[in-house]
């Protein structure tokens, strides 16, 4: 097959939501209803990114990936590449091309379509494109209910496609009508009426339609719309009238159960929309932000291949709820808390740097002389004392048992103060990691817990941020 | 390994009162306890020919000997600096016991001084590892509240049986603690107190964990042949062991988290020189590292104190108390007499010697007729474990 499209793809959502309605009674006004997916306090954008990367990716070679294009809004980072950290830590070969898309909702389309011409005009076979924001609207206002945390990952290639590129449309248009200005927090909005229909509504349906007319298409060939939008409202009616049956032939805008979640809400509900999907379905996607974007996709046989991706509905279903607005603002660092016991060592930039395979990578090392895996890497071999006499093997997608753990109150954070430390027997090798357990209640940790890794930010000192492995408990099947 | 039993003593000792000394700089607290060493020892700082120094936190930088030299104006001889986490003061001695069996010197002091209280550092123990990304949230209790809940998983213990073990040998500690004057605490407590105070790192609770204390303490060693010259009940070092193993056990493929190779080896490797068979029997009292409930269980079986797995019944049947068949922590331990980090391994060889000499502070806490002490300090990560063992006879 030589013809380019997705061969791949994995969402991500943090565990943690929050019920609207606690937001609303806050503020004494009403909930709009649902809830709001919220990011841990040791996630940003990057850890989401590389959470939807590695579940794109589970079970894959990683060595074919040629490149990686990340688009968010909210990068950690104003200057300094957030897709080299992405391809370190989702453990991508150092021969790729990595470019950053951002300051746009458009970025995450932007980047798949930049994608797809690189992977059609042959300059890379194989591109991952991953998306995801964590913006946060002014307090009271609808965003702060509305916007959600997420992230997405497509694999673009010519090999092995499960949705082939059929076609793209795009317009630009300049106009102020969300905004973020660079020493803002809070998304700024224009007046309401004037965003959604001489921005977002008029946009999106002149791509539609343009798009329908440039491969002469009726709106009743699409089998799955895929139109990210900013309310259930706006996104019901501009469905309707687009000419879409929207019991049918539109997809899950997620917006009552995870929000809005900016650059990512396009792949994400993209993912969604394939992993529903069936052999000869159209997906028409849509994205609005100065302008739009809109391409057409051909679901392929290969979607009907058994995959061990961790499925967007399976995100949905898996969740804790944050008990108190109070969280939420000390989450998206909008309130400061109380830190836990000071970290007296600084970040070093020298150390991330050339312990970057162990920190980032998350390899370790199996001696060549006695096979044993230990992790960070060892050059002396703690069983045979072999010296230098090592291959890397990365770890981080092993799973295993919880082999014994503290809930220490001394180390936490006064929002979140037990700390549970956790060392973990990994794989068949049993490698043992040591390190903090996230996204999980303390009360229900036990030694014997199935657990896996992720990568999550765990502090910031010397202004940067600095970036770790994490056990996280491994949630198969319903959550409590 | 060689043999320096019976060929070193220590005829003086000395110790500052440990607690939270606001009003006491380092300083302070070397000259209080150099100055019982001396006095104790019937010499001056002219017969001193080199020092052990150790500290840990009391300066953050390199300071080498100078505060040794600073508050005692020992200018112009060797001061060596010692940091090896909580064994730095047990360490201090072994060498300054080494200086001496070697023939190089003929008086030397070990001091170990710790001035916690002007770093910020907090009531509790919060130890900290090297590495800024392996071990960012490391602090003391969760380290060792790790071994606590793997001990009570492999031995089969429920959370109230297993903390209720642990409680037991803190009631033990504080009733000891209250009849020192020199501790840090002072009250005894029951095991309902144990169990009902808030949760430090689980399973470990508030009266599972030391105070971190301000402190100092001090040695005069000399040749075993000359110790008479100078008192006649000089105390002997029999053997010593020090072990100092991986920083990040954490990682180490197998690890069993329910005995620390540390503390069988350095144990191990002292009742080897001095001659101990079986130290359950043979040893008369033992000041071991409490930092922790957890700690002292874990040390009642690598040491050879309890089978493995069964310390449970020696505390249950009150074996190590002070009425019991091997007193341990007569002084409190680091759980009342308080842990200042590089004075501690000092201050549990003083109360041995101390113990040794039929001289404990007050009579009601004296332990009848002792012959051999141990004394032993484990640490930092907690893989770095020494121990000195000490006798009132040669032979």
């Amino acid at each position: 097959m030589n013809t380019v499209g997705i061969a791949l793809c994995g969402s991500y959502i943090p565990t943690f939501r929050l019920d609207r309605g606690v937001i609303a009674n806050i503020w004494g006004r009403t909930s709009i209803g649902g809830e709001r997916s919220v990011s841990n306090n040791d996630e940003d954008c990057i850890t989401m990114a590389v959470e939807a990367s590695r579940n794109c990716l589970i079970g894959q070679k990683k060595e074919v990936t040629e490149g990686l294009f990340f688009a968010t809004t909210s990068a950690p980072y104003q200057e300094k590449m957030n897709s080299a950290l992405i391809a370190a830590a989702v453990d991508l070969k150092r021969e790729i091309t990595t470019a950053d898309f951002a300051h746009s909702l458009r970025a995450g389309t932007g980047a798949l379509k930049a994608a797809f011409d690189s992977v059609k005009s042959g300059s890379m076979s194989n591109v991952l494109v991953a998306a995801a924001d964590s913006r946060i609207g002014y307090p009271r206002s609808d965003q702060e209910q509305a916007f959600g945390d997420g992230a997405a990952a497509v694999l673009v290639s010519k090999e092995n496609v499960l949705a082939t590129l059929e076609g793209s449309y795009s317009i630009c248009n300049e106009m102020i009508d969300v905004w973020r200005n660079p020493e803002d927090t809070f998304v700024r909005t224009w007046e309401g009426r004037f965003i959604l229909g001489e921005g977002y509504t008029s946009h999106m349906k002149e791509v539609v339609t343009g798009i329908l007319k440039k491969y002469d298409l009726e709106p009743k060939d699409i089998s799955k719309a895929v139109l990210p939008a900013p309310d259930i409202r706006t996104h019901r009616r501009l469905a309707g009238e687009l000419g879409f049956d929207v019991k049918t032939q539109v997809q899950d805008p997620l917006l009552s159960h995870v929000g809005y979640c900016g650059t990512a809400h396009s792949l994400l509900m993209l993912v969604g929309a394939l992993e529903e999907s069936s052999p000869g379905d159209t997906v028409l996607l849509a994205s609005y932000a100065d302008g739009a974007d809109a391409i057409i996709f051909k679901v392929t046989e290969e979607i009907k291949k058994q995959r061990n991706q961790r499925k967007l509905k399976d995100y949905l279903d898996q969740k804790l709820m944050l008990p108190s607005y109070a969280q939420f603002l000390s989450y998206k660092g909008l309130v400061e808390t109380v830190p836990g016991e000071p970290f007296r060592l600084f970040p070093s930039a020298t150390v991330s740097w050339r312990d970057r395979n162990s920190i980032i990578r998350c390899h370790g090392s199996r001696c060549r002389n006695c096979g044993t895996l230990t992790y960070p890497i060892q050059r002396v071999c703690y069983n045979c004392s072999s010296k230098d006499n090592f291959e890397e093997v990365s770890i981080s997608d092993l799973e295993g048992e919880v082999f014994t753990f503290t809930l220490d109150n001394l180390a936490g954070r006064s929002d979140d103060p037990v700390v549970v430390q956790t060392v973990a027997e990994l794989g068949e090798a049993k490698v043992r990691f040591y390190g903090m357990m996230t996204d999980c209640l303390p009360s229900e940790v036990k030694v014997g817990m199935q657990v896996g890794l992720t990568f999550r930010r765990i502090y910031d000192g010397a202004g940067m941020h600095n970036y770790f492995w994490k056990c996280r408990p491994v949630r198969k099947g319903g959550n409590k | 390994m060689g043999s320096i039993k019976d060929e070193v003593a220590i005829i003086g000792m000395g110790c500052s009162k440990f607690g939270e000394r606001w009003d006491k700089g380092t300083e302070d607290l070397a000259i209080e306890a150099a100055y019982e060493a001396y006095e104790d020892a019937g010499i001056g700082k002219e017969d001193i020919e080199a020092c052990w120094f150790s500290t840990v936190m009391s300066a953050l930088i390199g300071v080498s000997g100078t505060i040794a030299a600073d508050s005692l104006k020992l200018g112009n001889i060797p001061i060596i600096r010692n940091e090896n986490w909580c064994t730095s003061a047990h360490i201090a001695l072994i060498e300054g016991a080494m200086a001496v069996a070697s023939g190089a010197y003929d008086m030397v002091m070990a001091l170990g001084v710790e001035k916690l209280k002007d770093t910020g550092y907090p009531g509790l123990g919060t130890g900290r590892g090297m590495h800024p990304v392996y071990e960012a949230r490391r602090t003391a209790p969760g380290s060792f509240g790790l071994i606590a809940q793997r001990y009570f998983k492999t031995y089969g213990l429920s959370d109230r049986e297993g903390r209720e073990t642990l409680a037991k040998i803190e009631v033990k500690n504080h009733d000891n603690g209250s009849l020192c004057p020199k501790a840090h605490f002072h009250n005894k407590i029951t095991v309902e107190t144990v169990l009902n105070a808030p949760v430090i790192a689980w399973p470990l609770g508030l009266f599972d964990c030391c105070g971190n204390s301000d402190g100092a303490a001090c040695a005069i060693i000399t040749s075993a042949k000359r110790a008479k010259d100078f008192r006649p009940d000089p105390i002997y070092l029999k053997g010593f062991g020090i072990s100092i193993d991986s920083m990040l056990p954490h990682f180490r493929p197998g690890f069993s988290w329910t005995s620390f190779d540390s503390l069988l080896t350095s144990s191990h490797k002292a009742y080897e020189m001095a001659g101990i068979k079986n130290p359950r029997e043979e040893l008369d009292v033992a000041v071991v590292h409490d930092c922790f409930s957890i700690t002292e269980l874990l040390i009642y079986e690598d040491f050879g104190f309890s089978p493995r797995g069964r310390a449970k019944e020696d505390v249950d049947s009150g074996f190590f108390t002070r009425e019991g068949g091997l007193p341990v922590n007569t002084d409190g331990g680091l759980k009342c007499f308080g842990h200042p980090i590089g004075a501690s391994g000092l201050r549990m060889s003083y109360e041995v010697y101390k113990q040794l000499q039929g001289k404990a502070d007050l009579p009601e806490r004296q332990i009848k007729n002792p012959r051999l002490g141990l004394s032993h300090t484990f640490g930092g990560p907690p893989q770095i474990s020494a121990v000195a063992i000490f006798g009132n006879e040669k032979g």
